[in-house]
């Protein structure tokens, strides 16, 4: 089994290589304040929209450029650009996942993973909410 | 306790499913304990004794289970809302088909599916007993100690203060703090679910669950061969845990691509694989699975790889109880789109995982020493050499994938915070690409190679019109496909050229073994088809995700002013969307697209019509991508659309859309104008620069017509050409309207008011409604039949693989 140890050796040290080189790729969360100070690398914000600030968005002018703000949960907040539509129910979402740098003074998203209250399957808190229809 | 008595509620059907439930529960731990007994009998008549009463306890559990699963489809089926699950998995609007869906939609009724194959599996194999060797009451019993734990995952009952499981036949009232519920007439309000996620309506969601969950649930039985050989010492289970290990493979890897097809069909990430961590899951323990059953084989023939094979066939079920934690316990949380939502049982699906994961390794190198293999060495030129080093690989790569898909995980123990790589998709594919290119070369060269040892001169004698082939395959490929993946670089360009060669060795290589040497006998030919399959679903995946190409890159309706080089933006400036008005055309590369119009089928769903005329030829198509409002998320969600070539696929979905439902009010405002003058509109003026006539010199004989060359300029310094005309076709007058759509403009020609002063007369319609507009993205995926067709034919050859070997087993 010897020429077999080594082949499993030289595979296993691959592995190895391969996700030692994946950490090197990975990023980190990150909050609006930490993110500014680390301008231009990629981060991974935790945020919720800023209402008070409108959404700018137009299909008609261009479907590809949304503009809004957010605030993460110390209070930090920044401006966000994401060249792509607006994803649907933003801005009911109760928390938002971007991807992505800060330049200057806006946060250029590459992607944005919306968390609502009920995304994928039901979510027992959401439903705990009587639905309107049936109160009277 | 209170005494209300509520009106209208079904209660008998609740009750009997939560019977049933606990039935199983019990029926399976006297299954497992009897079949343990059996196992460990020493005598012929004990072992019979207690061989009856296990199987007893067995067809009581599985039909209890069986019936349970009707008795929740049919709380399903007939809009019994009092129950919780009907109520938020279903509404009385869902055709019949997606009534399935529901079922799988919730935690409870997969769980429920997955013990219902089980059963079903279970059944099986205790009626052919005799054929699966005298272990099998170990076997037996590992199946129902799964099941055991699968129950507990249904029974809802509460044990002092731990919930043990969730109920599926649990009342709304129960679960729900809502002050209706206390009315004794409630069910007068609670008229209707509140449905089915928008995105699990889809065909391929009523079939995608059931197979996946076969391939769960077929691989415990692999595993219960290997654990029963480990309790007894006793290796000698290969032969009949291997037709059972090759139609898990076959179906597991079906279940796997059919949810690929679902998420390509329904999901709008704009393809058929994301690495998403739910993904990944699945496809880890199918990888370990194939890496099982070739070293497995490797075993039956030379004896060794029998430790590789107690590990790979060991882990493959418990990396299915892994990504079931790692899916349902919520802990994937941010790194997921699509995971379970926790339901709160999180200590109990850890609990279930390790109580299978400890014992197991416990065992397994508790036996280690008695795990003997010869210690005499592989040849390197001998198939068990590179069948090995080929397992290895497959499971290596489950490893770094898993690795990579566990650090919610790791997050979670160590308080960390890492993130997802900024391409996650690209970390896993400048990785995976080096394991399918050695796998498609193995595939390739593994059935040439002997046993023991190949002599250099057949080899090559044999390989060397494969080869030939495939240099020439490989060529027309290149010359008439290409590949267009530069955007990583040339190393990596350079990688996917070397893997679409490997895969079409794979695909050439198996044919030719085939045809040749086994002489094209359809008895031998499962490992062939198998493999071919297989390098066809590699050869699919690299060419259509390499050579995908986005059609609707946007050109239009952007300022010029402001036109930002995509290369420039710091995030790759994605540009894919395109807006499309209801009625006015659209260039996109090859084709020229009109949103004709959009219809509504019932209350949610709208269904937009799409024309796709080719520029080249008169060749045209309708597509019709539809939203569907979100019952669960207020919004919608779009159902993607696609245009099915041999060669290719056209690919559209719909990103957003604009919902004028009140009528366009706003009329045309009559302006005389001429040559030179300008008159303004809200947002600007417009020019008119000149009068064409007859502009267009191949128009046909008889027809006249006037072009007005406009030109509009907004108050931001946006120019837009603009050229209403009219055209008479004998003694027809056409109107030719003309849009400025980033304004809201329309632009008519009326008529000629002077001649002689060369007064015109136009209409301005300016309107906020003024068309219907969508935004969409669309892709071409080439050749993207490759992949499915692979899938198919893989999965035939594992079934062949299954029936072969089930043959032998009768026949010995």
């Amino acid at each position: 089994m010897k020429k077999m140890h080594v082949v499993l050796l030289v595979l296993i040290a691959i592995s190895i290589v391969v996700l030692i080189s994946y950490t090197g790729d990975l990023s980190s969360y990150e909050t609006v304040a930490s993110a500014k100070q680390k301008e231009g690398k990629f981060v991974n914000l935790i945020v919720k929209m800023d209402k008070s600030i409108p959404v700018d968005y137009d299909p008609v002018k261009d479907p590809n450029l949304l503009k809004f703000h957010v605030q993460d949960s110390l209070g930090g907040k920044i401006a966000v650009v994401y060249h792509n539509t607006m994803p649907t129910d933003m801005e009911k979402s109760e928390r938002l996942v971007l991807k992505g740098k800060v330049q200057g003074e806006v946060f250029e998203c590459s992607s944005i993973v919306m968390k609502c209250p009920s995304k994928y399957k039901d979510n027992p808190n959401a439903m705990q909410e009587q639905p309107v229809t049936i109160t009277n | 306790m209170n005494t209300t008595t509520f009106i209208g509620e079904h209660l008998l059907p609740g009750q009997i499913g939560y019977f049933l439930a606990i039935l199983s529960f019990v029926a399976a731990l006297v299954a497992t304990f009897s079949f343990a007994k059996a196992f460990y009998s020493q005598t012929i008549e004990s072992e019979i004794q207690w061989n009856k009463l296990a199987k007893i306890a067995f067809v009581i559990e599985a039909v209890s289970i069986v019936s349970c699963f009707l008795v929740l489809f049919y709380l399903i089926y007939n809009h019994l809302f009092e129950y919780k699950y009907a109520y938020s998995h279903s509404d009385i609007s869902l055709p019949f088909q997606y009534l399935l869906s529901c079922f799988w939609e919730g935690q409870e009724g997969s769980f429920l599916l997955w013990s219902f194959w089980h059963s079903v599996l279970g059944l099986i194999v205790m009626t052919k007993a005799k054929k699966w060797g005298k272990n099998i009451n170990g076997v037996m019993m590992v199946i129902n100690f799964v099941q055991v734990c699968l129950a507990t995952m249904i029974v809802g009952l509460y044990i002092f203060d731990f919930k043990l499981g969730s109920s599926p036949f649990i009342l709304l009232r129960h679960e729900m703090t809502w002050p209706i519920l206390s009315r004794p007439d409630y069910l007068q309000f609670v008229k209707d679910g509140t449905g089915l996620n928008t995105t699990l309506q889809n065909y391929w969601m009523v079939i995608h669950p059931p197979v996946l969950f076969l391939g769960f649930a077929s691989t415990t039985i692999p595993f219960a061969f290997a654990v029963a050989g480990l309790l007894k010492k006793d290796n000698n289970w290969m032969d009949s845990a291997l037709p059972w290990a090759t139609f898990s493979a076959g179906i597991f890897g079906l279940g796997i691509m059919m949810g690929a097809a679902w998420a390509y069909e329904s999901l709008n990430f704009g393809g058929y694989w994301a690495w998403d961590p739910v993904e990944n899951a699945s496809l880890v323990p199918w990888l370990v699975l194939v890496a099982g059953i070739h070293t497995c084989l490797v075993y039956r023939k030379k004896g060794t790889s029998l430790k590789a094979t107690y590990l790979f066939l060991g882990l493959s079920f418990l990396l299915v109880l892994y990504s079931t934690f790692l899916t349902r316990s919520g802990i994937l949380g941010d790194t997921s789109v699509h995971a379970f939502t926790d339901l709160g049982m999180n200590a109990q699906l850890l609990g279930y995982l390790l109580i299978f994961v400890i014992p197991y390794f416990g065992l397994f190198f508790y036996r280690l020493k008695d795990l003997k293999e010869p210690q005499e060495e592989d040849e390197i030129s001998s198939r068990e050499f590179w069948m090995l080093v080929g397992s290895l690989v497959l499971f290596l790569s489950a490893v770094v994938i898993i690795a990579i898909t566990s650090i919610p995980v790791f997050n979670k123990i160590f308080g960390t915070k890492i993130a997802p790589p900024e391409d996650p998709a690209f970390a896993h594919n400048q990785v995976q690409i080096f394991v399918a290119i050695i796998i498609g070369i193995l595939t390739a060269i593994g059935q040439y190679l002997k046993f023991k040892a190949t002599s250099a001169e057949n080899f090559i004698k044999n390989i060397k019109w494969p080869l030939i082939v495939t240099a020439l395959l490989s060529a027309i490929i290149f010359y008439f496909i290409g590949i267009a993946y530069e955007e990583k670089g040339i190393g990596y360009l350079g990688a996917l050229y070397v893997g679409v060669v490997a895969a079409t060795f794979g695909i050439v290589a198996n044919a030719f073994y085939w045809f040749n040497i086994l002489k094209g006998k359809l008895k031998s030919a499962a490992a062939s088809v198998g493999h071919i399959g297989f390098t066809m679903v590699l050869l699919g995946i690299l060419i259509s995700s390499s050579n995908k190409t986005v059609l609707s890159w946007n050109t239009t309706g952007i300022s010029p002013l402001k036109e930002d080089n995509a290369k420039n933006n710091p995030t790759g400036n994605p540009r894919e969307n395109i807006t499309l008005f209801e009625g006015v055309e659209t260039d996109m590369g090859k084709y020229m697209v009109t949103y004709q119009r959009d219809t509504l089928d019932g209350l949610d769903k709208r269904f937009f019509e799409l024309n796709f005329k080719e520029k080249k030829s008169d060749h045209s198509f309708l597509l019709y991508p539809d939203v569907l409002k979100n019952n669960k998320m207020e919004g919608f969600s779009a159902n993607p659309s696609s245009k099915h070539y041999w060669n290719k696929d056209i690919f559209v979905y719909v990103t957003s859309f604009q919902d004028h439902s009140e009528e366009d009010t706003t009329s045309f405002k009559p302006h005389q104008i001429a040559i030179g003058d300008t008159i303004f509109y809200s947002n600007g003026y417009i020019k008119l620069d000149n009068v064409l006539i007859n502009p267009n010199p191949n128009a046909a004989a008889g027809t006249n017509e006037l072009v007005l060359q406009m030109t509009v300029t907004s108050k931001e310094g946006l120019k837009f050409e603009a050229k209403p005309g009219i055209l008479l076709e004998g003694m027809t007058l056409n109107q030719e309207l003309d849009t400025v759509k980033a304004q809201n403009l329309v632009l008519s020609f009326n008529k000629v008011v002077d001649q002689k002063k060369g007064i015109l007369e136009i209409g301005v319609k300016e309107s906020a409604a003024l068309t219907n507009l969508i935004t969409l993205k669309v892709y071409e995926f080439p050749f993207i039949n490759i992949l499915w067709l692979g899938i198919i034919v893989m999965t035939i050859g594992f079934m062949m693989s299954s029936y072969a070997r089930l043959k032998k087993l009768k026949s010995k």
